[in-house]
């Protein structure tokens, strides 16, 4: 049985694909017009493909208050959220997108509260506000082996959960099972996605936040990807210097990790706060609003985690580390937790909607 | 007196009438001939469905010297004449023509200066790939770029705004009556640019001159082009062009909506089936030429059966062919059944299915969808079906409704070549000028030609912003 929104997503994917006004504004009109029929694993497809650019809302002249009622941004969100639902793995996370606001940020203050009570029960309240000097100040606060184990554990348990959310996306869509992995489609999706192609409304931007075209989301995400995984780069070298090299961290400011770890935050931050900002200004029609919570729950995990962590090297020396670093930690085990479970998933089953769309253009030519 | 109206001037130096592409261009061009004027444009309709018929378009026709990077070749002068004749069947007024298709050169650039954007001729329209320019997202998104821009400049624009009557003393405009938000009232202007498209919305009129018939037809744009302005110029005694009685008419899918349907509601299968009435006969040559060729004669077929309706029947090796449509297919397993869907005689089409298949020729396989393949019906069938002409005999099969959508009411306001308002007696409106589909009569004077429709109205827009300015 297809859903209302699956319904609804028909309905419009039919009226565009006997139009097609919108063809040159991104990947999602190219492939739907390879087709007369639609299925449900198409259209499911297509609603990660789509980029909400909002090119086609504006522009259409089917939408409200025309009596065809069309808003296939609108559409395509909501549908985007019900694959997440689907596409989950373990299938019990599935729930979780339902007041997935209200969910990560239940998550993640209890990660902080933890934090700062098993600090208290084992190093005494006085750690939490007490400046720790020198090398291996942060292990003073939370032993060093605990964090390893229990960040591994939940990044490692989240990465293995997501390659089987794409699994189940590339069954579910049926999509080839013999492209998942073809190198040419990743060297077409990379591109795609360094330089979020779609975003880009051939050539001026997307509309968002109102109606005029604009670069400026594309911008703001920019800074959010590339600082994003900058700070993964960076907690990569630093690994790599504790465990390759015997270096103990804090490390120096102008030392590799530490210096890329603050460019990157510094975007991250950047990036994010202006990604939220937008966010409050925008033209709420072609959107989904039962996303909001999904949405502002993580672009705001994000923003905070840069933030605290840009606050703990700022202040690492003084007093207020030790709540700092249990702050930090807390919001960077929710954004673990929240991997599988928050709008982090559409980092993936976009890209791999990159991937399909990149053998579609293959196949068709 | 309403809030919108406390904020309004005196008296302005041009006053547009309409909110479609003909109107934005003229209001752009005053404020460009002079930045510092006082521009207000009345747009009749909401700000969400503004934009007239313009909103539904999807390419402009014009000449240009070289190709681009979304023209695939260059398109004469002369070229583009002889295709208006082609298609006028000489009905055209040259030095107009000429004018229009003259400063159509390039007229691109200044469209994307507008904030236009194009891309290259959308699939299955590869034909108008080097003569017309395609809007990006369509004639919406032109619209959305051209009132932005207009606001930039400084033109006010009210919406809901009916232009109801013109006051005219000596050949000269002076003020013209309003109505919004339920109140009446007068703008004074120095000038009057027409630019409120043809009739086709107004039934009463429609019927007037098409006969009871027009109650069925379809209206393939916006609702709001009632012809207001062109009758009352028509009491001042303007001179008029194009016949009253004709309209550019197409056969759509008989379910789309009474007004804005728009593109797509097209159906492109006739020439791979048969086409009835509602007493299940044929009526015409359904593979007389190639689609786009025909395409427009076949609103005027259908309006002529009874209740205005026919049929379309094709079969499964057709159902590929052409654009989908919007609505899907009545779809069924036998003839009979699927005029059951239909509503008509089971037995009745049958029939003339089973004779239209009798008549088929036994070679078919020179069948060639994309371009006239001469597969015709041997002798004995009235009317023939000279290309096409495959049997309907492979299940399931297929049936669309068809009725007649308007497009566009030919009857026009005589322009010299300053964009004035022509008089029956010879004389001049002297500041009252006009663009776009209002004024379409003086170069077409029958037949269309595909993007020619947002050529006139950007070309006499600009022209008679311009103009009326030096008034
Ligand atoms: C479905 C469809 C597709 C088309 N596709 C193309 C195409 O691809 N290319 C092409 O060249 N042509 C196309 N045409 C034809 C084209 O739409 C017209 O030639 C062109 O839009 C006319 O522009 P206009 O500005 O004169 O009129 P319109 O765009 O119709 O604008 C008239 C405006 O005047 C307003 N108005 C009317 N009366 C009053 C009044 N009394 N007071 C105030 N305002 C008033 C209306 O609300 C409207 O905004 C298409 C037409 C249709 C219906
Ligand atoms: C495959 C690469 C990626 C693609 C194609 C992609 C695409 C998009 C798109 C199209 C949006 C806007 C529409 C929407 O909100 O759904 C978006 C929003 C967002 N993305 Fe990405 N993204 C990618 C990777 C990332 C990465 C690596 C991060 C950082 C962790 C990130 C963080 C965000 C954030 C914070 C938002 C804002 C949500 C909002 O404004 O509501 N994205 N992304
Ligand atoms: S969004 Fe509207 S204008 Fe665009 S293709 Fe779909 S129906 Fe056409
Ligand atoms: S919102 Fe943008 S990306 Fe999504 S379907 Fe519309 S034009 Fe394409």
């Amino acid at each position: 049985m297809s859903s209302e929104v699956m319904k609804e997503a028909h309905r419009c994917t039919t009226i565009c694909n006997a139009c097609r006004y919108c063809e040159g504004f991104c990947a999602v009109f190219p492939v739907m017009e390879m087709r007369r029929k639609f299925t449900d694993p198409e259209l499911k497809y297509f609603a990660n493909l789509c980029h909400n650019c909002r090119g086609c809302y504006y522009a259409c002249q089917y939408a409200p208050p025309h009596e065809f009622d069309l808003n296939y941004p609108e559409v395509m969100a909501k549908l985007r959220k019900e694959t997440y639902q689907e596409f989950a793995w373990p299938g019990c996370v599935s729930k979780l997108f339902k007041n997935n606001g209200l969910y990560i940020f239940a998550m993640t203050t209890l990660a902080i509260f933890l934090f700062i009570a098993g600090t208290m029960l084992f190093k005494g309240p006085q750690a939490l506000f007490t400046a720790v000097p020198g090398a291996e100040a942060f292990y003073k606060i939370i032993p060093y082996w605990l964090m390893c184990v229990i960040f591994m554990a939940v990044f490692f348990f989240s990465l293995y959960a997501l390659y089987r959310g794409v699994k189940n996306m590339w069954r579910i869509t049926e999509s080839k099972p013999e492209e998942l992995w073809k190198l040419s489609n990743h060297i077409q999706a990379m591109k795609d996605a360094f330089t979020l192609r779609y975003l880009e409304g051939n050539g001026d931007g997307c509309n968002y936040p109102d109606d005029k075209f604009s670069m400026i989301r594309r911008k703001f995400h920019h800074f959010t990807f590339y600082g994003f995984l900058g700070c993964m780069v960076a907690t990569a070298i630093a690994f790599l210097y504790e465990h390759g090299f015997g270096i103990p961290s804090p490390f120096s400011i102008f030392s590799l990790p530490t210096f890329i770890g603050t460019v990157s935050g510094l975007a991250l931050c950047y990036g994010t706060g202006g990604l939220l900002w937008l966010k409050s200004r925008m033209d709420h029609r072609p959107y989904d609003e039962q996303s909001v919570g999904m949405d502002m729950s993580f672009t705001t995990l994000l923003f905070l985690v840069s933030l605290s962590g840009l606050l703990l090297l700022l202040f690492r020396g003084t007093s207020a580390m030790g709540l700092l670093l249990c702050v930090h930690l807390g919001l960077v085990m929710g954004f673990f937790i929240s991997m599988t479970s928050g709008k982090f998933v559409h980092i993936v089953y976009r890209y791999f909607a990159l991937v399909r769309n990149a053998y579609e253009h293959r196949e068709w030519d | 007196m309403s809030n919108s109206q406390n904020n309004l001037r005196r008296k302005y130096d041009l006053l547009v009438v309409g909110g479609g592409n003909a109107a934005l261009c003229a209001a752009i061009s005053a404020k460009h001939e002079r930045p510092n004027a006082s521009v207000i444009l009345l747009e009749s309709s909401p700000k969400d469905v503004r934009g007239g018929n313009s909103r539904h378009t999807r390419n402009i026709r014009y000449i240009h010297p070289a190709k681009n990077s979304f023209l695939t070749g260059p398109y004469t002068e002369d070229e583009c004449y002889q295709d208006l004749l082609g298609v006028t069947k000489g009905n055209t007024i040259e030095k107009m023509a000429r004018l229009v298709i003259r400063e159509s050169n390039n007229v691109g650039d200044w469209m994307m200066e507008q904030g236009v954007r194009f891309q290259p001729a959308m699939k299955g329209t590869l034909h108008l790939s080097r003569t017309n320019g395609f809007f990006l997202g369509g004639g919406k998104a032109l619209i959305n770029a051209y009132y932005a821009t207009a606001e930039k400049l400084g033109v006010e624009i009210l919406y809901e705004a009916e232009a109801l009557d013109l006051e005219i003393e000596n050949d000269t405009f002076k003020s013209c009556t309003v109505k919004m938000e339920g109140e009446t009232f007068r703008i004074e202007a120095n000038a009057v640019v027409l630019a409120s498209g043809g009739y086709q919305a107004n039934t009463e009129w429609l019927k007037n001159s098409w006969g009871p018939q027009a109650a069925n037809f379809l209206v393939r744009g916006t609702p709001y082009d009632k012809g207001r302005m062109l009758k009352v110029m028509m009491d001042h005694g303007c001179k008029t062009l194009g016949d009253p009685t004709q309209g550019h008419m197409v056969a759509i899918d008989g379910r789309a909506p009474k007004f804005d349907g728009g593109i797509c509601t097209r159906l492109d299968c006739v020439p791979f089936g048969v086409a009835v009435n509602k007493d299940c006969k044929r009526f015409y040559n359904e593979g007389e030429e190639i689609w786009p060729k025909r395409y427009a004669i076949w609103g005027r077929l259908v309006a002529g059966q009874p209740d205005q309706v026919a049929y379309i029947v094709i079969d499964s090796k057709a159902i590929n062919l052409f654009m989908p449509s919007v609505f899907p297919p009545f779809e069924a397993n036998t003839i009979e059944d699927l005029a059951g869907e239909l509503g008509i005689d089971p037995a009745g089409l049958k029939a003339t299915v089973d004779e239209f298949n009798a008549h088929c020729p036994s070679d078919t396989s020179k069948f060639n969808s994309g371009d006239k393949d001469g597969v015709a019906t041997v002798e004995g069938l009235e009317p023939p079906k000279t290309n096409w002409a495959r049997p309907i005999d492979t299940p399931p099969f297929y049936g669309y409704m068809l009725r007649p959508g308007i497009t566009f009411s030919y009857l026009s306001l005589a322009l010299n070549e300053r964009m004035q308002v022509e008089k029956e007696d010879g004389g001049v409106f002297k500041n009252i000028f006009a663009a776009g589909e209002i004024t379409s009569g003086n170069v077409l004077g029958q037949g269309y030609m595909a993007g020619f429709g947002m050529t006139i109205g950007t070309v006499f827009g600009r022209r008679a912003g311009k103009e009326a300015m030096n008034v």
